[in-house]
Parts: structure tokens; C-alpha cells; sequence
């Protein structure tokens, strides 16, 4: 971690266009987002290619091929394939919304605690401390048992633990970004922090925030689809993938089109991700360490 | 190091850190019961939505929230240390649900942390070792995949290869619900975890390997002609190993969580399952004793994690800076 930090010390002066085009370059990035947009195109315009409402019963439960439904039917006998193609778009929907809401606001804390320093840093700290010690997965179904499995409750779950994660990131970077002189020219000619935080920490360390970022996608992912599929995230009938897995496993044997569909999605969807993300934070941390945080 | 002439004393340092652990654990605590019973309602949770007024007054005093919420704070820690906390669901004391699923799960993480920490580490040294060579290359991206999927895809996939699909070798999902564990039931989700968690560590010890061996003293040792595999083995891995024990400590209190999603595939009947049927339910006690149960375990070994690391650190442990 601390490595990472002082490389992207480093990597705050270069621009980050530059940055990016150097992901690109990377053969693993490339693939990554090959997959990424396999799968997000199949999210987004599968909704309007369905050939039933992926809520309507068209053939007995669980049949391997039935009149219509060529990938058969589900637990419900509903179609596979119509379920299959509208089950990504929620998952997208919150995972970007859960992805920006933590980020942000880690970005946030992280970024004002590493300004300030002394005391508002220390108490910002022992707060992200007390975040972390949940693991995330437990913070969430308290927070679902408390109010129930609702959709904005998904997001905020899962960006309260991203927040503490991606604010240590982004604190160890503006430590190294403080010292500068714009900065200290900045203060000297009296800009208020918000304007020294947001206009001029914030952008100098958007390469590590972007790895961040993409490192945090791909957490949602797995997150939100998880949550679904313990039958405590997105609620049936929704089409979703996690949801289509915990309704159709059982039924793996005979008809397993339901589970493996979904799943195959779900595997293409996060492992791109990952190979973006990994592409970025090489490209950041300017060595091959294979570092993750 | 705060104290650069003297040197804190590592004893010092240990102590801090078990003192903060401690607050951690009774700020975790505030939060389990502000989010479940501060910011929800019990009462509804218990009773749902269509119950008379008159009832919902009789066990909003029976469950005592009608008192400040301080004083339900304080009888509700008394409750959890006087095992008198019952389950919403069975009435019996969530204790007694817990005790046999907390075994079940110490054996199902316990024997997946095992193997994941001798396949993950031996992986990582002889990647290090090995780095760059094409198969090396290929492990690498393998384990890229397997910490990328999310834990029930893997063991999805499991399932069809081993149990439904190509072969079938083992049970999809644990029958009974018994307190002995049938070692054939525990293989794959025990797979399943070790894949998720074998990776990580491989990909973490490559990683400090990598940067023992480029260090300055084991670029001496190179040009005083030892053989590589002196180097590795002598020179070089007594140093990555602070590291790599903490990264294991790290991986442990990943499973404490990580549990959770794996035995719900299985129906594996440990506190996961437990957990996620309790969170179905809306019974709050069985969800406060367990998420309380997995933070303080995943704080203890996240302190042991610490103190080795500060252990294993020279520095530290000599008291100069």
C-alpha cells in the first residue's frame, strides 16, 4: 500500500490523458474492455431485444427447450433467454450509482484529511477505521435487515464500504501532493480550501483515483450481484442475474441455461473489469507488482 | 516512529494497537444496535405491519423500547454478555443457535485458510522465482480470474463440473443438518473459498518477493556468486516473511466474511447461512450476535495482522528509526 502511495506521488505530475492512452496500449486492458462492453452492450440494448416480458409464464417449470423459449424455461416457467437479456441493467444501473457515491465520497474524506492533517485527519481516520472493521458484506445485511432489501439501500451499502477504502488511497496521495508549491502559492493568495481541495488536489491525483475507480466497479459488481443472489439485494421478479442464479440452481442438472447463463455474465462482466482496472493501476504504479488494495 | 532517540518500545506500540482494537470493538457494538434497533423498528420487524396498536405497545415494553435509547444500549450489552439475547424467530437464546454453526464455520475456514495459505504462498515464491516466463504469465492471469469472480460463480461452476454436469463426484449442496461434518460435504465448498483466497495471497507474496529480491542486499549476495537458489531460500524469504504472515492474517478475516455467500450456496449450516436466513427473517438479535461475532473476529485478526507486521519490521523491533 505504502508503495503504491509513493508511486502515485510520483504519477500525480504526469497528466492523465497521457495515462490513459498507456492503459490502452496494454494488451490486458484492451481485452478487459472488450469483454466490458460484451457484456454491458448484452445489459443494455437486451431489454428491448426480448421475445416475452421476462415476466410472463410460457411453458412449465424448469423444461430444457419448450415452443418459444429456446433456452427453456425457469423455476416459474418463464423464459430463460428474455430473463437473461433484461437481468443486467439493474445490476449496471447500481453498480455505477454505488461506484460514484463511494468513490466520491471517499475522495472527499480522504482528500480534506490529507490537507488538513492534525486533528480533523486523525478523527476522519479512527471513523474509516471503525467502517473497516466490517467486513462489507456483514455491514450490508445489517443495514438490509434494518430496512429491508430496497434498491437505495444496495448503493448506500456498498458505497459505505468503498468510502473508508478509496479515502486512504486518496489521502496517501495528496500527502504527496501537498507539498508542492501550487499549493502553497494557492493558500498564500488566499483561495478558500474547498477551491485548493477540489480545483487542485483532487484533479492532481486523478490518475491513482481513476485505478481506484475501476478497482471499485468491479467490487460493486460482485458485490451487488452477490447481494441478489442471497435474496437480499434486487427482489423477484425482478430480471436480474444474481437473482436468476438462487432461482434456477437447484434445477442445474435439468435445465441449466437459468444458472449458467447468468452466470457466464457475471464471470465475463467482473473478470474485464479486473483486467481494466489492473491495466490502470500498472500503468499508475508504474511497475508490474500486482498489487491490489 | 513518534519517538526517534529512544525508540517506543514494541511492547508500547502492541499495547496501543489492542487499546484502539478495543474502542473499534465498542464503537462497532454502538453501531450494530444504532442501525438495527436506534434506526429500524423492532417492533415492526417483528410484528410486521398489520399489528393492533395495543400489541405493538405490549412488545415495544416487553422488548424495552419504549425506555431512552441509552438505556436500551446498556441492558442490550448486558443481554449479549448475560446470554440472554433470544432469537426473534425460535424465542430460544441465540446462543444456542450459534454455538454448533460457529464450529461448522471455524472448520470450514479454517481448513480452506490452510490450504489456501501453503498453495498461495508457495505459488507466490515460486512465481516470484519464476517471473516473467510464460507460464508464469499464465498463472498470474489465472489468478487475475479467480480473485475477479464473484465467490458464488466460482462455485457455480464447481457445482456443474463436479457434482451435475461433467462429473459427479460430490454432494451440490450439504443435507442434514447435524453438528459432525461429513468430510465429503466439506469439499467443495472449502474449494470454492481456497480459490477465491489462494490467488489473493499468490498475488501478494509474488509481489513482496519481488520486491526482497531487488533489493540491495540480495543483489550482494547475487554478486558474490551464491546460487539463485540460496539467494531465495537464505537470503531473501526470512525478509518477505513479515509480510506475507501479515497478508495471511488479512486473508483470515477476509474469510470471517467471506463465509457468508459460499455456505448459503451450500446450505453449508454455519453462521453465514445463519446470517443471511436471519437477515430473510428480519430476526434482529441473531443478526446483531453475528455481525458482532464477525467484526470481532475480523478485529482481532486484523490486530494480529498489525502486530506481526510491526514485529517483523527491524526497525520496529530494535527500537531505532
Amino acid at each position: 500500500m505504502s508503495a503504491l502511495a509513493e508511486q502515485s506521488a510520483v504519477a500525480g505530475g504526469t497528466s492523465n490523458p497521457s495515462q490513459v492512452r498507456a492503459a490502452l496500449r496494454l494488451g490486458r486492458t484492451r481485452l478487459g474492455l472488450a469483454l466490458c462492453l460484451a457484456v454491458i452492450g448484452v445489459a443494455l440494448v437486451g431489454p428491448w431485444l426480448v421475445p416475452h416480458s421476462p415476466t410472463d409464464f410460457v411453458a412449465g417449470p424448469f423444461q430444457v427447450r419448450a415452443p418459444g423459449a429456446p433456452l427453456g424455461s425457469d423455476n416459474l416457467g418463464r423464459d430463460v433467454l428474455s430473463r437473461f437479456l433484461a437481468g443486467g441493467k439493474a445490476l449496471l444501473i447500481l453498480s455505477v450509482l454505488a461506484t460514484i457515491a463511494g468513490v466520491g465520497l471517499g475522495t472527499a474524506v480522504g482528500a480534506i484529511a490529507g490537507y488538513f492533517r492534525s486533528t480533523i485527519d486523525n478523527w476522519l481516520m479512527r471513523l474509516t477505521d471503525v467502517v473497516l472493521a466490517f467486513p462489507h458484506i456483514v455491514l450490508a445485511l445489517l443495514l438490509v435487515a434494518t430496512f429491508g432489501p430496497q434498491p437505495w439501500l444496495i448503493v448506500l451499502a456498498v458505497a459505505i464500504g468503498h468510502a473508508p477504502r478509496t479515502a486512504r488511497i486518496v489521502r496517501a496521495a495528496t500527502l504527496g501532493v501537498v507539498e508542492h508549491d501550487y499549493i502553497r502559492a494557492a493558500e498564500a493568495v488566499g483561495v478558500p480550501w474547498p477551491s485548493i481541495v477540489f480545483h487542485e488536489i483532487v484533479p492532481a491525483i486523478s490518475s491513482p483515483l481513476l485505478a481506484e475507480t475501476a478497482l471499485r466497479f468491479a467490487y460493486s459488481l460482485t458485490f451487488v450481484s452477490s447481494l441478489s443472489f442471497l435474496g437480499l439485494g434486487l427482489q423477484p421478479p425482478t430480471p436480474d442475474w444474481g437473482v436468476m442464479i438462487n432461482e434456477n440452481r437447484l434445477a442445474l442438472t435439468v435445465a441449466p441455461f437459468g444458472t449458467l447463463l447468468p452466470a457466464a455474465a457475471l464471470a465475463i462482466l467482473t473478470v474485464g473489469t479486473s483486467l481494466v482496472s489492473d491495466g490502470f493501476s500498472r500503468v499508475v504504479a508504474g511497475v508490474d507488482r500486482g498489487i491490489k488494495s | 516512529m513518534p519517538n526517534p532517540s529512544g525508540g517506543l518500545s514494541i511492547a508500547k506500540l502492541i499495547a496501543q494497537r489492542i487499546g484502539s482494537g478495543v474502542l473499534v470493538l465498542v464503537a462497532v457494538s454502538m453501531i450494530v444496535f444504532g442501525a438495527t434497533y436506534g434506526l429500524g423498528d423492532p417492533v415492526r420487524a417483528m410484528l410486521g405491519n398489520e399489528a393492533t396498536p395495543e400489541r405493538v405497545r405490549a412488545v415495544a415494553h416487553e422488548l424495552g423500547t419504549d425506555r431512552s435509547l441509552v438505556e436500551q444500549y446498556i441492558a442490550w450489552v448486558e443481554g449479549l454478555l448475560t446470554n440472554e439475547a433470544k432469537s426473534f424467530a425460535t424465542g430460544r437464546p441465540v446462543s444456542e443457535l450459534l454455538g454448533p454453526r460457529l464450529l461448522n464455520s471455524m472448520i470450514l475456514a479454517g481448513s480452506a485458510g490452510l490450504v489456501a495459505v501453503l498453495l498461495g504462498v508457495a505459488g507466490g515464491i515460486a512465481s516470484a522465482f519464476w517471473r516473467d516466463r510464460s507460464l508464469e504469465r499464465l498463472a498470474s492471469l489465472i489468478s487475475l480470474v479467480l480473485v475477479a469472480l464473484p465467490e458464488f460463480v466460482t462455485g457455480i461452476f464447481l457445482v456443474a463440473l463436479l457434482s451435475t454436469g461433467v462429473l459427479h463426484l460430490l454432494p451440490a449442496v450439504y443435507i442434514g443438518s447435524g453438528t459432525v461434518l461429513d468430510p465429503l460435504a466439506l469439499i467443495l465448498p472449502m474449494t470454492t473459498l481456497v480459490l477465491a483466497a489462494a490467488p489473493y495471497i499468490l498475488q501478494l507474496a509474488r509481489a513482496t518477493m519481488i520486491e526482497v529480491l531487488e533489493s540491495d542486499y540480495v543483489r550482494m549476495a547475487r554478486l558474490k556468486g551464491i546460487s539463485e537458489l540460496r539467494v531465495v531460500m537464505i537470503h531473501a524469504l526470512p525478509n518477505a516473511i513479515g509480510p506475507i504472515v501479515q497478508t495471511i492474517a488479512i486473508v483470515l478475516a477476509w474469510l470471517a466474511g467471506g463465509v457468508v455467500v459460499v455456505e448459503f450456496l451450500f446450505r453449508f449450516p454455519g453462521i453465514g447461512t445463519a446470517m443471511a436466513d436471519a437477515v430473510t427473517n428480519r430476526d434482529l438479535p441473531t443478526v446483531q450476535a453475528i455481525s458482532l461475532l464477525i467484526a470481532g473476529l475480523y478485529i482481532v485478526l486484523n490486530i494480529l495482522a498489525d502486530v506481526i507486521g510491526l514485529l517483523a519490521n527491524p526497525r520496529v523491533r530494535h527500537g531505532s528509526r
